[in-house]
């Protein structure tokens, strides 16, 4: 649906879009949400880099422990790794998701943003937009919108991407992916 | 019902050694005939087919706690357990309330039985007053009001000095000294057998050698007083090769196990369940099958259940905190009938340990089917498959490791004296 | 693993335990935040049911409760239900009448957790009971084990002290054996169980043979109050034996650890110099407690919604 090259040229143009949207880059601050978000991220730091020659921040949040569906489970899930390098405080911090779909997972990554500091901006990209928009969440830079039914899986490959890989260690992003598995179409 | 006919039960009568299919004639309360093709003539019928007649089981070990917990047990409720479970003679263990330490209480006893008890009530006796290890008790006067035997159960006299001499004395009394074989130093906290269940769980361990030092100090007493003395729920591979030995030496010991010791380990006590918590505690594997071992050879001569009522919120405590002891009356024929299903006892020799022997050792009429003796008669289905269910049972209280279990072989009915004191199923059985 | 007990370590799976492991390190961020809450847990109610006092165990559960965000309800019980004239089931009943989502039990006796967890709708988690396990003690050491040496598997631990009346002995040799360490116990006879090799351990009661080469050395709190002249004859004699101090440590690996579950005995398990700085790490384990048991309670507490099926051993 979307293979290593589109991601990278999408990459490239939401790093330009960034970059003309903040008026101070560098009290910018990435922030992915892990998995899918962090590889994005990593390209989006170096692109940024390479833009504007300054070291954008790039953190990890974790939103499950903000998640609303909880106490409706019947297990908890797995938690990921939580890395935010410095304070929120006063940065326009860009969150960093492969997919956007009812716009749950920015809310809890927003709340989660919150207990961190005060940032000046928040703002969202989202590789792909599905559309199914359950909250009030508006996405800031787009990669692809890809219309799909509520019972399709939209899922973000990326090679040498571990979950549990911390930041520094995850030298090299490798060959990314999307692909759209039907379900809700028929 | 003065003439009853059992027709064509398997008759097992260890006192005559007698395994043969048969019918039996009851009258006037006593066997008047055993023999095929007896008149029926006058008599109610019992069509025995299938099952066992054997006359009825006597347990030298139970806690029927009348006078002073009539709340976890009484001679009433007592006794009908021990008839539904096919016994019609209960030796009744002393640690009552006050103890049966003096000729009233053992008066008392047989008084309240005879009104209350369909079994007949066999008061043991406290060897020391006040179970206290110290005073010999009036052993003659307590003899001549009715006890059978001599005990301070669960609080073994330590002194030995004074275990010689209850033990001198008790010839003069003519009945065995009944001895709960436990070192409380080396038991001390102890509720579990010591070993690996003990070491899992947690929970404070009492040591085989803390029964084997004891039966070895009274078995030596034993010896050199002459005495009669009986070693109750023997517990230990120890113990029972210790007993083997002074047998052999022409040593007076008799011993008892129980239905529980003989069929249950301490992985038993695994989820904590308090039912499981007795004394002495469950043992491994390998001591099961010595007792095992020692019940065929004959090492152990008799069965007795050591039925220990408790009122459950006095179970639904600590581990640590339960009183030790569990039901025994209504299961004990279903639950050691395994070992006749494993083959390590004959029908013939699991009735001798359930009946003559307990009546032997006690001194007491019973364990006979000959005619002219009492007609205490059990009939049991071996193959009968039920689920036990304390709330339904007679006994007061609950504390069984069996509740909800299902077991096979059951007392289908119980006569005492001639009379039918216990049918499991009202008529079925009589026509 | 939601509405699951955790009774003791006996139970989990080497996978069980590594989740609750990963779990816990994940939570260990949230301490190092300004703001140390997350919302988690709004709204479920957490009760410590304490027949047994312990300080420590007690306000790590409660520090772990509030950090996500749930309500935490101590509960005291003094005595034991004989002395108080209520069963332990009639205590069961009346705490689920209060509709908690966990339940946390410290009783000085084996088995009453066990018991509760019959009764109560409620997960149970065992904070130490008697003799037998405390599970989450055993989850902090290994957190801490891993996080100070990056591994478990392949270690050698050795354990040393009262390993007879020991729940965290226990619990530390089902788990570092589960998780492929060579577990070793250490003490005077007196205080160790004879059948303490059934748990897979190698048992020793020569102090320097049992700490050649270890990787990770736990000395165990000495009740001297109880013990002294029963298990063995002094405290001075004790600590002579099998005390630790930088002597004794030289035979165990030159990078080993020191672990106490606390509080420490100075100059009796531990020798003074031994217990505040490396190769103690004490503190460290104290730290781990809190997000061990944030992990705990994220895994398992609440009740699970209806129709869900109810994991876990019983």
């Amino acid at each position: 649906m979307l293979d290593d090259q589109a991601i990278r040229r999408a990459l490239m143009r939401i790093a330009h879009e960034i970059v003309e949207t903040t008026a101070d880059p560098a009290r910018l601050y990435l922030v992915a949400i892990p998995n899918g978000g962090v590889p994005l991220g990593r390209v989006l730091v170096e692109n940024l880099a390479s833009l504007t020659g300054q070291d954008v921040p790039l953190g990890i949040l974790d939103t499950t422990l903000y998640r609303d569906d909880l106490s409706i489970r019947g297990s908890r899930p797995r938690l990921r790794r939580t890395e935010m390098p410095s304070s929120v405080d006063g940065r326009v911090v860009v969150l960093v998701e492969d997919v956007v779909n009812t716009g749950r997972t920015i809310r809890a990554g927003m709340d989660a943003l919150m207990d961190f500091g005060r940032p000046s901006h928040v703002r969202v990209v989202a590789l792909v937009d599905r559309g199914h928009r359950e909250l009030p969440i508006k996405i800031d830079y787009v990669g692809k919108n890809i219309p799909t039914q509520p019972g399709d899986k939209v899922v973000f490959r990326a090679a040498r991407l571990d979950a549990g890989t911390p930041l520094a260690a995850a030298a090299e992003v490798g060959e990314m992916q999307i692909v759209v598995r039907g379900g809700g179409a028929s | 019902m003065a003439r009853v006919l059992i027709r064509g039960g398997r008759v097992l009568d260890p006192s005559l050694d007698l395994d043969d299919t048969l019918d039996l004639l009851i009258e006037d309360g006593r066997i008047a005939g055993l023999g095929r093709g007896l008149s029926d003539d006058g008599a109610e019928v019992v069509d025995a087919a299938g099952a066992w007649v054997a006359p009825g089981f006597v347990d030298a070990h139970a806690h029927l706690r009348e006078p002073g917990q009539e709340y976890k047990e009484d001679l009433a409720s007592g006794g009908n357990a021990a008839v539904a479970g096919g016994f019609t003679q209960v030796a009744c263990m002393a640690n009552t309330d006050p103890v049966n330490d003096d000729p009233s209480v053992t008066m008392y006893i047989l008084d309240r039985a005879e009104k209350d008890s369909p079994a007949r009530i066999r008061p043991i006796a406290a060897a020391t007053r006040g179970l206290k290890g110290q005073v010999m008790t009036e052993m003659m006067a307590l003899r001549e009001a009715g006890a059978v035997a001599f005990s301070d159960d669960g609080a073994t006299i330590m002194d030995a000095g004074v275990m010689r001499r209850v033990l001198q004395y008790s010839k003069l009394a003519g009945a065995p000294v009944i001895v709960h074989a436990e070192d409380c130093h080396l038991r001390g906290a102890g509720v579990v057998n010591e070993g690996p269940v003990s070491t899992r769980l947690g929970l404070p361990g009492n040591p085989c050698v803390a029964e084997e030092v004891l039966v070895a100090r009274d078995l030596r007493l034993a010896a050199i007083t002459g005495a009669h003395l009986h070693v109750a729920h023997v517990s230990t591979a120890g113990a029972v090769a210790l007993i083997r030995r002074a047998r052999e030496e022409g040593v007076r010991v008799t011993a008892e196990a129980t239905p529980h010791h003989l069929t249950l380990t301490d992985e038993a006590t695994t989820g904590y369940d308090t039912s499981t918590r007795v004394a002495p505690p469950l043992r491994s594997a390998r001591d099961v099958d010595a007792l095992r071992q020692g019940l065929a050879e004959g090492v152990i001569d008799v069965i007795a259940t050591d039925h220990a009522p408790h009122a459950s919120y006095e179970k639904e405590v600590e581990f640590t905190e339960a009183p030790p002891g569990m039901l025994g009356l209504e299961t004990a024929l279903a639950v050691v009938l395994e070992l006749v299903r494993e083959v390590r006892l004959t029908p013939l020799e699991l009735i001798r340990r359930l009946s003559t022997n307990p009546a032997r050792l006690l001194g007491l009429e019973g364990g006979s089917l000959a005619v002219g003796a009492s007609a205490d008669v059990v009939l049991v289905d071996p193959e009968r498959v039920w689920t036990y269910d304390p709330s339904l049972g007679f006994s007061k209280s609950r504390n069984s490791p069996w509740a909800g279990a299902t077991l096979t072989g059951r007392v289908a009915a119980t006569f005492v004296a001639g009379r039918l004191v216990y049918q499991y199923e009202r008529g079925v059985s009589l026509r | 693993m939601i509405g699951r007990d955790i009774l003791g370590i006996e139970d989990l799976s080497r996978d069980d335990i590594e989740l609750i492991l990963e779990t816990a390190e994940r939570m260990q961020e949230i301490g190092n935040r300004e703001v140390k809450k997350v919302p988690t847990l709004r709204g479920r109610t957490l009760i410590n049911l304490f027949f047994e006092p312990s300080t420590r165990t007690q306000t790590s559960f409660e520090i772990a409760g509030k950090r996500l965000a749930a309500d935490v309800v101590n509960f005291s019980v003094s005595g034991s239900s004989v002395t108080k004239r209520e069963t332990l089931l009639d205590t069961a009943k009346t705490l689920d009448a209060m509709d908690p989502d966990a339940v946390v039990v410290r009783h000085k006796v084996a088995g009453v957790p066990h018991r509760l967890a019959e009764v109560l709708e409620a997960p149970v988690i065992n904070a130490g009971d008697g003799a037998h396990e405390h599970p989450s003690q055993a989850l902090l050491d290994m957190l801490t084990v891993k996080e100070q040496k990056g591994r478990i598997e392949g270690l050698t631990v050795t354990i040393v002290g009262d390993i007879a009346h020991s729940r965290v002995a226990r619990s530390n040799i089902y788990g570092f054996t589960r998780l492929g360490a060579e577990v070793r116990v250490a003490g005077p006879p007196t205080m160790l169980p004879s059948a303490i090799e059934s748990l897979g351990v190698k048992a020793y009661t020569n102090l320097r043979e049992a700490i050649e080469g270890a990787d990770v050395v736990m000395a165990l709190r000495i009740q001297m109050e109880r013990l002294e002249g029963a298990c063995f004859p002094s405290v001075r004699e004790y600590a002579a034996t099998f005390g630790l101090d930088r002597e004794k440590l030289r035979f165990a690996k030159e990078d080993a650890i020191v672990m106490h579950p606390g509080p420490v005995n100075r100059g009796v398990e531990l020798a003074h110099e031994l217990a505040d700085h490396r190769p103690s790490v004490i503190l460290d384990q104290v730290r781990n407690g809190v997000a061990l048991r944030m992990a705990l309670l994220y895994l398992v507490a609440g009740r699970p919604p209806k129709g869900a099926p109810r994991e876990g051993a019983r």
